[in-house]
C-alpha cells in the first residue's frame, strides 16, 4: 500500500475539508486571513504553517500572533501586530484580507445571507444582521465554508443579500466590482468554485464518497458543473499529523463535521 | 476644571424618550451595564439605539424602550445570539436600520467630525441598500467609482464603559481593544463615560502608555463611578464575561415566567441590588 492509499483509507470527511479550507488562502501571500468556524480556523493554520508561510493571523481578540496553535484554546506564539476592530475595518477595505464566511444561504450567483430568513419586518429567523458581509465582499477576496450542505443552505435566492454575490456586484457597477473577488464556498459535502464569465457556483470537487448526485440533491438549484468532476483533494500524511496532533488535538472538527 | 463625577441616576436624568442613544463597547464585551439597567428603571421609552449589539440592545428591547435600533449586529459573542433582540424583530415590534458594521462606524464617523456623510464602497450591491431606500449612492466628482454616501448618524447622548477615568473625563482603556468608545462620544451632545474606578490624573499614565486615554475630556459630559459596571459583559484585564451568568440570562429569555424571574432578581432593584444579587448567585453555584 502506498502512503497516499493509506491517507486516502484514513482521511475523515472532517480532515478533508480542513485542507479544501487551507487551499483557498494557498498563494494568497502576505494577507489577513480571517475564519469563521472551526475547520476554517484549523486550515487557515495549517496553511501557514505549510504552504502559505506569510499569512497573517489574530489570536480572535486585538492581536497578530504568529506561530501554530490549537484552535479551542489561547494563541501561542510571538505577537506581530496590534489589530483591534477599527484597524481590521481599515485592513479591509484597503484589501489585503481574505475572509472565511459561514452563510445561512447561498444563492447560485454567491450571494448569502447571515442576517434575517423570512420576512424582514418580522423575520422567521432573525440572525446576527449583516456584520461585515456587505464590506468584505466589495472589498477584498470572499470565501464561504458551509458546514451542512443543504437546500436550506442553498437557496435560489437569499432572503437579505448580506455577502455580495457575482452577478448583484456586476449589476451594482464599479463601485461594487472593482475589488470584488469570490474565491470559493467549501462545504461538508463537496467545493465550489465561480464559473468565468456568467459568475455562476460551479462544482469543483465533490469530496471522498460523495458523489454529484448527492451534491445535486442537497442544492436547491441546478448544478453548474464544467466536464469531469474531480474528487477533493486528501490530506497529506505531513498535513494529517498536523491536524491531529497539533492544530486539533480534542477534535473539535468532529463536531463541525461528524467523522 | 471641572467636575463631572456624576451617579447613573444623574445620567438617566440628562435623557429624554425618543432619543437617540448610541452604546459602546461590542457584542457581549465592555458594555455600560450599569447605565443600560439604570435606563431599565427609568421611564425613558420610544428609544433609537445605535450599537454594535450584544445584551445592551436586548436588555432594552426586553424592557420595551426600543423604537428602533441601528445595527450591523447583535451578539453575545460565546453565545451568537441575543434572545430578547431575536424575539423583538421576530415579532416585529421594533424597527431597524441594519448596516454593514464598517457603514455603521463611518456614520458616527461622520457625525464627530460633522460632514454629512462619508463615502464608501461597502453596502453596495447588497440588501443593505434595498432595506435602507434612504442610502443615496454617489458619483466621484473627481471620476472615480461611484460609492456609498453613508449620512453622519447623530447622536443626542453616547454612554460607553471604560477602565479608568479621571473626574474631569480623561477616559482610559486598559483591555486589548477601545472598540468605538471613541467615536460615540464625538457623534453624541452628551456623552457619559462609566469606568470602573476614577482615578487622580496622573494616576492614568503612570503605568500605562498615554495612547490609553482614547477619550478626551473635551468630549466627556459626565463620569459614573461603576465598579463591576460592565457585567456581565467582559471588562479586562479588570474582569472577564460571566460567562455563567450570560447563560442564566439566555435560558431567562426562553419563557415569560422564567424572565419576569430573572427580571424579579436582578433587575428590579438598584445597581447596589443587582450587585448583591450576583454575588449571592455566585455563592449559591459554589455552594
Amino acid at each position: 500500500m502506498t502512503g497516499t492509499q493509506m491517507v486516502a483509507q484514513t482521511a475523515t470527511r472532517a480532515e478533508v475539508c480542513v485542507v479544501a479550507c487551507a487551499d483557498a488562502f494557498r498563494g494568497d501571500g502576505e494577507i489577513l486571513a480571517s475564519a469563521f468556524g472551526t475547520i476554517p480556523a484549523i486550515g487557515v493554520r495549517l496553511a501557514r504553517h505549510t504552504f502559505s508561510p506569510d499569512l497573517m493571523l489574530t489570536d480572535g481578540e486585538a492581536y497578530l500572533v504568529r506561530g501554530t496553535w490549537p484552535v479551542g484554546g489561547p494563541a501561542v506564539g510571538d505577537v506581530e501586530g496590534w489589530s483591534p476592530f477599527r484597524t481590521v475595518f481599515d485592513l479591509v477595505w484597503h484589501g489585503k484580507r481574505h475572509v472565511m464566511m459561514i452563510p445561512s444561504q447561498v444563492d447560485p450567483f454567491g450571494s448569502t445571507n447571515i442576517s434575517a430568513i423570512g420576512d424582514y419586518r418580522a423575520p422567521k429567523v432573525q440572525l446576527l444582521g449583516v456584520r461585515g458581509a456587505p464590506g468584505n465582499t466589495v472589498y477584498h477576496p470572499t470565501s464561504y465554508w458551509v458546514p451542512k450542505h443543504s437546500t436550506r443552505a442553498f437557496v435560489p435566492q437569499v432572503d437579505m443579500v448580506s455577502g455580495v454575490g457575482n452577478d448583484r456586484a456586476a449589476a451594482a457597477g464599479p463601485g461594487a466590482s472593482r475589488h470584488h473577488d469570490l474565491r470559493r464556498i467549501v462545504t461538508d459535502l463537496a467545493v465550489f468554485d465561480f464559473q468565468p464569465g456568467t459568475g455562476a457556483l460551479r462544482l469543483a470537487s465533490v469530496h471522498p464518497g460523495v458523489s454529484v448526485e448527492d451534491v445535486a440533491v442537497a442544492t436547491g438549484f441546478p448544478l453548474v458543473i464544467d466536464g469531469d468532476v474531480p474528487v477533493s483533494r486528501l490530506p497529506t500524511a505531513e498535513e494529517l499529523q498536523l491536524i491531529r496532533e497539533v492544530l486539533d488535538p480534542k477534535s473539535l472538527r468532529d463536531k463541525e463535521v461528524a467523522p | 476644571m471641572v467636575d463631572k463625577r456624576m451617579t447613573e441616576a444623574e445620567v438617566v436624568s440628562r435623557l429624554r424618550s425618543g432619543m437617540t442613544i448610541g452604546i459602546g463597547g461590542w457584542g457581549s464585551r465592555r458594555k455600560p451595564m450599569s447605565l443600560v439597567r439604570a435606563i431599565l428603571r427609568s421611564d425613558l421609552t420610544d428609544l433609537t439605539v445605535v450599537s454594535y449589539g450584544g445584551p445592551d440592545v436586548g436588555l432594552l428591547c426586553a424592557a420595551g424602550k426600543v423604537r428602533k435600533v441601528v445595527f450591523g449586529f447583535v451578539s453575545l459573542d460565546s453565545i451568537a445570539l441575543d434572545p430578547h433582540f431575536r424575539a423583538a424583530r421576530q415579532s416585529g415590534s421594533i424597527e431597524v436600520a441594519e448596516y454593514d458594521e464598517g457603514m455603521l462606524q463611518w456614520g458616527l464617523y461622520a457625525a464627530g467630525i460633522r460632514v454629512p456623510f462619508l463615502p464608501t464602497r461597502a453596502g453596495l450591491g447588497s440588501d443593505v441598500m434595498t432595506r435602507n431606500p434612504d442610502l443615496k449612492v454617489v458619483a466621484d466628482p473627481y471620476g472615480g467609482d461611484d460609492t456609498v454616501a453613508m449620512p453622519a448618524i447623530h447622536l443626542d447622548a453616547a454612554i460607553v464603559h471604560m477602565n479608568r477615568a479621571d473626574i474631569h473625563g480623561n477616559a482610559q482603556f486598559l483591555g486589548p481593544d477601545p472598540y468605538f468608545d471613541d467615536i460615540f462620544c464625538m457623534a453624541a451632545e452628551q456623552a457619559f463615560v462609566s469606568v470602573e474606578r476614577i482615578v487622580p490624573t496622573a494616576e492614568l499614565t503612570a503605568q500605562a502608555h498615554p495612547a490609553t486615554l482614547r477619550i478626551n475630556r473635551l468630549v466627556v459630559t459626565g463620569v459614573v463611578e461603576a465598579v463591576g459596571g460592565a457585567h456581565f459583559t467582559s471588562c479586562v484585564p479588570d474582569y472577564d464575561r460571566d460567562e455563567a451568568f450570560q447563560r442564566d440570562y439566555v435560558k431567562a429569555a426562553g419563557d415569560p415566567g422564567t424572565w419576569q424571574a430573572f427580571n424579579d432578581r436582578y433587575l428590579s432593584g438598584s445597581e447596589s441590588d443587582y450587585r448583591k444579587a450576583v454575588a449571592a448567585r455566585a455563592q449559591e453555584v459554589l455552594a
